[in-house]
């Protein structure tokens, strides 16, 4: 397993990212605790997650 | 005679959670041909074929859209878990109520109110204390526990004030005493397949929330009201919540769809695995 150093989109702060993330899949950053979405996995792509809205659930 | 071919299956999710990942790889290691659908780019039209797909596993975390999506595959002929019938009764809290409540399925004396002066006579007859919660939600959000009309009244005045007419309507479940802990029972395909126990330190027990989880055995007395829960409702993939009495008597409090089952998993360990439970008795059960 390998990872890629990334740049939070949110605090700019580097973050270590598996190579086994799914698109869609959330991670979070270590330094500013930002929820991050996998946009794209090649190339690797974060972005900050959307926000829980009201429907969400299990 | 030649093998029956693997379903291919479709995984419908706009956020892949733990489970999510679980599922993906249950299905790899069965060789099961997956597409992971991002529930945010679905469009179908009426004049579409059937989608490519022998199966959709609902995993949309938005009660919304995996209603419509569900709705919109089954109409074009894919099986769809969970379907869009359970998704509706088990994602609004009073459908579920009445479907438990059909089945003489133990849960909580509960109450609909459609305004919120409605609302203050419904707890008065309920009985104070008494949890007011949103029908639609998860993990305990904006679910409160109200120990007398005053504050039942300042809670109702903010619902009252939320813009959904939905939220405006007032269900209202009576507060079971119970010990520090609830019980969740995983249940796929009509089977329950393992409990644990959730325990926090508020009143609130849902693992979202901070709780955490231990093994439960699976006994009868809540296997069997578990079982039941998933069926009224529809449910073939369930995360049946109870709650137990001082007396050890067990209620079914919801059923969740869609079930989040981390907390399950790290404290079941290798024991049970629910990702691959829902490959084996449900995925590879479709007569492709």
């Amino acid at each position: 397993m390998t990872t890629a150093t990334q740049t939070c989109p949110e605090c700019d702060g580097p973050l270590k990212v598996d190579d086994s993330v799914s698109a869609s899949e959330v991670i979070e950053c270590p330094e500013c605790r930002s929820e991050l979405e996998v946009v794209t996995t090649r190339p690797l792509l974060l972005a900050v997650a959307p926000e829980v809205e009201e429907d969400w659930g299990e | 005679m030649r093998p029956t071919p693997a379903p291919r299956t479709a995984l419908l999710a706009s956020r892949v959670r733990f489970e999510e990942k679980r599922i993906l790889e249950a299905l790899d290691r069965r060789g099961i041909p997956r597409t992971l659908i991002d529930a945010r780019t679905v469009h179908q039209h009426l004049d579409d074929g059937r989608p490519p797909w022998d199966l959709v596993l609902n995993r949309e975390i938005s009660a919304t859209r995996a209603l419509y999506a569900a709705l919109t595959f089954e109409a074009m002929g894919v099986p769809v878990l969970d379907s869009a019938a359970a998704v509706e009764t088990c994602g609004d809290k009073w459908r579920t109520s009445l479907a438990l409540r059909a089945a003489g399925i133990p849960t909580p004396p509960a109450a609909l109110a459609l305004t919120a002066e409605a609302g203050e006579e419904a707890a008065e007859r309920l009985g104070y204390p008494v949890v007011l919660k949103p029908l639609v939600g998860s993990w305990g959000r904006r679910v409160a526990l109200l120990p007398d009309a005053a504050a039942l009244r300042t809670v109702l005045e903010y619902c009252d004030a939320l813009p959904s007419p939905q939220a405006k309507l007032v269900y209202l479940q009576s507060y079971v005493d119970k010990p520090d802990r609830d019980i969740r029972v995983i249940v796929v395909g009509g089977t329950p397949i393992g409990a644990v126990y959730r325990r926090s330190d508020e009143w609130r027990t849902n693992v979202a929330r901070g709780s955490t989880t231990e093994p439960c055995e699976l006994t009868p007395d809540i296997a069997a009201p578990a079982a039941a829960a998933a069926k009224e409702t529809g449910a073939q993939i369930a995360g049946v919540d109870l709650v137990e009495d001082r007396d050890g008597r067990p209620y079914v409090l919801e059923v969740n769809h869609g079930v989040e089952f981390k907390g399950f998993q790290h404290a079941h360990g290798d024991r049970t695995d629910v990702a691959q439970e829902i490959v084996d008795r449900l995925v590879l059960e479709v007569n492709t």
